[in-house]
């Protein structure tokens, strides 16, 4: 699939602003994933030839950061932290409750495509409202059954027949996420949807 | 001693990240100030603070500017956003918090040393505060604190936004300049230091979040102002990260020299469900574990490190009696084995023994005789590493074999988790 027009402009004006075209590696890895939820190798041929670099550096730098998928997963990516601050305070109990009511394994994608889960041994920076999770982009504090109950439910309306379809929103995916709280729980509860990646075949 | 806040002294404002809002607090003096003075008069009064980075090492923060040689240019600020260490989230609070202040931390680093570009490399997981900095970025920018000629001053500084992608390496100094070349982010050999030969081999200023935050206040109020807060070797205030077994964890701004005790106890709450404190470990997943007979000790750099630990990113994890030492080293082992970037082989060969072993306590299928190999592990990485990543790999598992061997014979023994199975027959 080639990269939408938008996405090619974004990676020459990056590149023109660092010191070094190279340095918008990985700014470009992260737009070609906006527009596509994830990064092939064909995508990343497409960044070499318009960043004028091998290909084969393009893939040696973006097999080493953890954060570019290779290959599509649900609409939703829920992760849990189990590094010690957030097993303190229950996150494996936490996770085996996720476990079970998205009925996949760790790593695995629910029947429905609607959310690939996965633990991590990260810390993701909000020991303070452990047990936590990120969900896409946003972070949810304070986890209870309950709350994770809600979250799957919200997901899973998220992705009611209708809203799949993909729309000229790459900006507004780009960054916008809802906001976290610094401390305590997050208001997230209310905040809307937002959804992964848009141009993602379903 | 106590709560002072300086940082987050505003922090209750609402709509504190727009930049009017910023302004009606005090906002930008310190940057307009700043603009007004030589850079050596402004790297002389941060040297005479005595502020010392918030990043992890402590290194005093005026030194590390005049290092930068003389006449070479161009030279970079880059500030670090990567916050990665396990048990901290206070630069994310700082930034989503506040984003002018530490664009205007920034502002003022630069002009100070010299540099007309600067980058803050942020952790790829931290979108909203990315987001809260590419709007202060831009609010900046139209009111002139950003661009060819800031303020009409004939001052010129752009700062550029790089957002990682998932790496804890990327947070050592040398390894996030070479990621922010777009390469893999590998840790470079030192000497050279960055502020010789950093950023595309240019001379280099990396400074932490929290570090560049404290500078408006410092430009505005002075360096006495801010060197009577604190102790003689570390001034001012830092923001504690306090996690796990309390019953408000959150960020805590405090003079530094205040008790731990002060921390826990009273801006915590104490532990919770009104059990007994068993240990706590300041700094970071890197740092050794104190007791409850360190309660009474200051959270200062030096002091910590008096006590036996480190104070490092300003992490406070709280574990009460019915903690698992043995698994929560685990899970620390398993982060290092994890994000070890591969380049050499103690660091990574190493991490994966432990954690092995780790597993097997955990499993049950450990042997007495495996602690002892666990702490032989330990010193053939400590030492031999070729970053700090994996010295300090060993340094919480090493610390915690050395105060609750017991913990780690006991799972021998019993041949599994003794806390896990009390866990388990409490609800049964
Ligand atoms: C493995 C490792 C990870 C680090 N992670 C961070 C980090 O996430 N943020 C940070 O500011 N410093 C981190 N540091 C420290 C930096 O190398 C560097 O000392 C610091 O950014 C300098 O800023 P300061 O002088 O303002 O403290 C890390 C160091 C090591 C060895
Ligand atoms: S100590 Fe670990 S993280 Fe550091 S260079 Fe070696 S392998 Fe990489
Ligand atoms: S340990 Fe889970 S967010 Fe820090």
């Amino acid at each position: 699939m080639a990269l939408a027009k938008g996405t090619i402009e974004e990676i020459t004006t990056r590149a023109a602003r660092y010191p070094s075209k190279q340095s918008a590696i990985i700014p470009a890895l992260w737009a070609v994933q906006h527009e596509q939820g994830y990064v092939t190798k064909d995508a990343m041929g497409e960044i070499a030839q318009i960043l004028a670099l091998p290909p084969s550096l393009i893939e040696a730098t973006a097999s080493f950061y953890s954060m570019f998928l290779t290959r599509p997963e649900g609409r939703h990516d829920v992760v849990i932290c189990v590094n010690a601050p957030c097993m303190l305070r229950g996150a494996d109990e936490m996770t085996a409750y996720l476990g079970q009511q998205l009925g996949v394994r760790d790593g695995q994608t629910t029947k429905d495509g609607a959310i690939t889960w996965h633990s991590t041994i990260e810390c993701l920076g909000a020991c303070g409202g452990a047990p936590m999770m990120q969900v896409d982009h946003h972070f949810e504090e304070n986890l209870t059954p309950e709350r994770i109950d809600a979250i799957i439910q919200r997901l899973r309306r998220g992705v009611a027949p209708g809203e799949g379809a993909a729309g000229p929103e790459h900006a507004s995916d780009r960054i916008k996420p809802s906001r976290s709280g610094g401390e305590g729980p997050s208001a997230s509860a209310t905040e809307p949807l937002r959804r992964k990646s848009p141009k993602r075949a379903n | 001693m106590g709560l002072k806040p300086l940082l987050t002294k505003d922090f209750h404002t609402e709509n504190l990240e727009q930049l009017a809002v910023y302004e009606r607090t005090g906002g930008y003096a310190g940057f307009k100030k700043a603009l007004e003075m030589q850079p050596d008069e402004l790297v002389e009064l941060v040297k005479k603070s005595g502020l010392r980075g918030r990043g992890g090492a402590g290194f005093p923060t005026g030194n590390k500017w005049s290092f930068l040689p003389k006449g070479v240019y161009p030279r970079y600020l880059v500030c670090n956003a990567d916050e990665s260490e396990p048990g901290c989230f206070k630069d994310r609070y700082l930034m989503e918090k506040s984003p002018h202040q530490v664009l205007e931390g920034i502002l003022i680093a630069s002009y100070a040393i010299g540099c007309n570009l600067a980058f803050i490399y942020i952790r790829g997981e931290y979108l909203p505060q990315h987001e809260a900095l590419e709007a202060a970025i831009e609010e900046a920018r139209q009111a002139g604190y950003l661009g060819k000629n800031v303020l009409g001053k004939g001052y010129e500084i752009d700062v550029i936004l790089h957002r990682g992608a998932g790496a804890y390496i990327c947070g050592e100094e040398t390894a996030l300049l070479t990621s922010l070349e777009g390469y893999r982010g590998e840790p470079r050999l030192k000497p050279p230091f960055p502020a010789i030969k950093g950023l595309y081999g240019k001379p280099t200023v990396v400074n932490n979040v929290e570090t560049v935050a404290n500078l408006p206040h410092i430009v505005i109020n002075g360096a006495d102002w801010f060197g009577a807060m604190g102790t003689p070797t570390g001034k001012g205030t830092r923001v504690w990260c306090m996690s796990g077994h309390v019953n408000r964890p959150g960020n805590y701004e405090l003079e530094n020299g205040t008790p731990i005790r002060e921390l826990i106890e009273e801006h915590g709450g104490g532990v919770w469900k009104n059990r007994k404190l068993k240990a706590f470990q300041p700094g970071g997943a890197s740092m050794m574990v104190l007791l409850p007979e360190h309660l009474d000790v200051g959270l200062d750099f030096d002091a910590i490190q008096k006590a036996g630990s480190l104070a490092g990113a300003g992490a406070m994890v709280v574990m009460d009696e019915t903690t698992c030492m043995v698994d929560a080293a685990r899970r620390y082992v398993k982060f290092f084995h994890h994000e070890s970037c591969g380049k050499c082989t103690p660091c990574r060969e190493g991490t994966f023994w432990m954690s092995n072993l780790f597993d097997r306590f955990e499993a049950g299928d450990a042997k007495a005789t495996d602690v002892d190999l666990l702490l032989d592990i330990g010193y053939s990485i400590d030492g031999r590493s070729f970053c700090p990543l994996g010295d300090a790999s060993t340094w919480f598992p090493r610390s915690v074999i050395k105060f609750f061997r017991d913990e780690f014979l006991e799972h021998v023994s019993e041949k599994g988790c003794p806390f896990k199975r009390t866990a388990q027959e409490a609800v049964a």
